[in-house]
């Protein structure tokens, strides 16, 4: 990996936890957990057959908070003009961004997961369930954000759009990172084969969104 | 160092200016003039490979600065430090202290950058410029915000930019005393010919 690369990666995951950034979606990932047992009721059967589900559900939109600050706030201060103008390719830019961004959200979910696991009575093994598909899961759902903050980056109320933008095109990780939580193994390989597409997909549309959005 | 050939330039579906032609030499520079958006900025931006002609050609292989409206320096960190991420990406890390002294900005390298005042915030871009050690500077209003003294200052690193061997074109609605440039006035008709048309 080259040096610039790694550089502009060190950058995004600093600017990701100053102003306790990474830590947003964690904190709305443990509130989503804790309110389903509010709305469902403290039935521990229920919820034990429910909670990785309910864990999938809240990863899902915990993935929609950071989104419209992984690419606009570049964009607005000219930071992406810069880094163009120095040679490097927009989707060299979105690359780092999307991995400085799985840094800042996928380990601090996963590390939620735990406590949220425990408030719904989850079972150990339903719990590593839980943990292997979100860490396979996640870096599509950091794909998914990063593209879709390209693409409505400038918008006004950018922050509803990308929620309905994101959400259906993060369906089939639900399904199949749910899937998952039966035991099965071709629901996780499914899972990774949607996550990787998504991976490698996203430099490039968010790239070409970059683009789209300097004229 | 860098070449337009006739090109013209649309924004928007509106035709800015059409059948631009110069080329800047090393140590070379153009100033280019106009009313507000006449396309001053578009220029720099096409300059910069930010955008692509509309029609012509532009040329030149030479690693670009830019200047634009935006400081980009990240506004938590301290000025010598946010300057210095630039400086990394650019491999001239040893250059940060040169260039915030040639703008008398040393004593504010401990500053947060959000602190800094609009003027302070323009001397510290130019530093960036200064800083990245290439050759081709794009400068887009750099007059912008700045006193007499850092007005001085500009002038000076431009001066020693050029005796160096750099080339620099500057879009400028302010007087901006530049020896032995070419002058472009985009309110020319023969680059409005396009827009009647």
């Amino acid at each position: 990996m080259s040096s610039p690369l790694l550089h502009l990666i060190a950058r995004d995951l600093r600017r990701a936890w100053i102003g306790g950034g990474a830590l947003l979606p964690v904190a709305f990932f443990l509130l989503v957990a804790i309110l389903f047992p509010f709305a469902i009721g403290p039935d521990a059967k229920l919820l034990a057959r429910v909670g990785g589900g309910i864990l999938w559900a809240a990863a899902l939109l915990a993935a929609l908070i950071p989104i419209e600050r992984l690419v606009a706030p570049d964009m607005a201060s000219g930071v992406i003009d810069q880094l163009l103008t120095r040679g490097q390719s927009a989707a060299t830019i979105a690359f780092a961004k999307l991995i400085a961004h799985w840094l800042a959200f996928a380990p601090p979910v996963l590390i939620a997961a735990l406590p949220a696991a425990a408030l719904l009575d989850l079972s150990t093994e339903t719990l590593v369930r839980v943990e292997i598909g979100l860490l396979i899961g996640t870096p599509g759902l950091a794909a998914l954000a990063l593209a879709t903050g390209a693409l409505v980056a400038g918008l006004r109320g950018a922050g509803a759009i990308a929620g309905l933008l994101l959400l259906p095109l993060a369906v089939p990780l639900l399904i199949f990172g749910a899937g998952s939580l039966d035991g099965g193994v071709g629901a996780l390989k499914l899972l990774a084969a949607v996550s990787l597409v998504l991976v490698a997909g996203a430099p490039f549309v968010a790239g070409a969104a970059i683009r789209a959005g300097l004229d | 160092m860098l070449t337009f050939d006739a090109v013209t330039c649309v924004r928007g579906g509106r035709a800015l200016f059409g059948n631009l032609s110069f080329t800047l030499e090393q140590g070379g520079a153009a100033l280019v003039t106009g009313p507000n958006g006449v396309g001053k900025s578009s220029l720099i931006r096409l300059a910069a490979g930010l955008l692509a002609p509309a029609a012509g050609r532009i040329a030149g292989d030479a690693s670009r600065a830019l200047l634009t409206e935006q400081s980009s320096l990240d506004e938590e960190l301290p000025l010598a430090r946010a300057l210095a991420f630039w400086a990394r990406l650019d491999a001239t890390a040893g250059s940060v202290a040169g260039a915030l002294d040639a703008l008398s900005l040393s004593d504010l390298a401990d500053i947060p950058v959000r602190l800094l005042s609009t003027g302070q915030r323009r001397r510290a871009a130019i530093a960036r410029v200064i800083a990245s050690g290439a050759p081709l500077w794009l400068l887009d209003e750099p007059a912008n915000g700045l006193d007499k003294a850092a007005l001085g200052r500009l002038e000076t690193a431009i001066a020693t930019h050029r005796a160096a061997g750099g080339a620099i074109l500057v879009a400028s609605h302010t007087p901006i005393t530049l020896p032995d440039i070419i002058a472009i006035d985009l309110s020319q008709p023969q680059f409005q010919s396009e827009r009647a048309a």
